[in-house]
């Protein structure tokens, strides 16, 4: 039988950790996928605000509140963070799918760049905006 | 010599016969978010705290109103296609239709809802 174990099958991501080690390369993607998928608390944040502000100062005011309370602002930070991190390297992704930068030392510089960038572009916002 | 492109011949190959569109969707619109989220985050980042006579003033002008509009659509219609993969990538069955199911009505519900507040403050 070709597929004998149908249904049984183990899913990603059982071999991380066990049997692949970690790498530069490996965590940079990982976080990708992470940070792409948290900023939709970043966007469900902002969608509320939005909303708070069409409905009129007294919802305004309970969303203000929220959004620039601390915990506001570390989701704020958090997202700003994974928004330059997701868009430098989705900028990364554009660039090797276009065949380019496909070798391990021009990979794990494109890794260093974008945690690198992303952390520079995070502090010049929080400086700037 | 060859008639068609390296896009066709690409096209409805795969286990899921769609990969090729998700592949160019991804890739337009995160060239798309690319541009929008720079935009994004230093015309609509700087009203966040401020009072609520500035926030309305400020997304009945167009610059804000309309990057905020194409960054939602954009990015949440980005994000769902994303997720789903993600989904797809790390659950299986009932589970993983379930979670598919919810993160589509998530995504829509949030741009729905973006999108009706920006209408209400612009116009």
């Amino acid at each position: 039988m070709a597929d004998v174990n149908r249904g049984n099958r183990p899913l990603s991501p059982f071999m991380l950790g066990r049997y692949y080690r970690f790498q530069l390369t490996s965590v940079t993607s990982i976080l990708t996928r992470i940070t792409g998928n948290a900023l939709i608390v970043g966007a469900l944040l902002f969608v509320w605000w939005l909303l708070a502000a069409a409905s009129g100062p007294g919802h305004f005011a309970l969303a203000n509140s929220v959004i620039t309370s601390w915990f506001g602002d570390l989701v704020l930070l958090g997202s700003l963070w994974a928004l330059w991190y997701h868009a430098l390297a989705g900028l990364r992704h554009l660039y090797w799918d276009s065949g380019r930068g496909l070798d391990v030392p021009t990979a794990e510089r494109l890794g260093i760049g974008v945690i690198a960038g992303s952390v520079a572009l995070t502090v010049l916002t929080v400086l700037v905006v | 010599m060859r008639y068609l492109t390296d896009r066709k011949r690409a096209a409805g190959l795969g286990s899921a016969k769609t990969g090729t569109e998700h592949f160019w969707q991804m890739q337009v619109s995160s060239a798309a978010l690319l541009i929008l989220v720079p935009l994004f985050v230093f015309v609509v980042g700087p009203l966040i705290g401020r009072s609520h006579a500035e926030v309305v003033a400020a997304f009945a002008r167009p610059v804000p109103a309309i990057v905020t509009g194409l960054t939602l659509a954009v990015g949440l219609v980005h994000f769902r296609m994303g997720a789903q993969v993600a989904i797809e990538d790390y659950t299986g069955g009932l589970t993983r239709r379930l979670l598919i199911v919810a993160v589509v009505c998530l995504a829509y519900g949030a741009l729905a809802a973006g999108l009706f507040a920006l209408v209400r403050l612009a116009l």
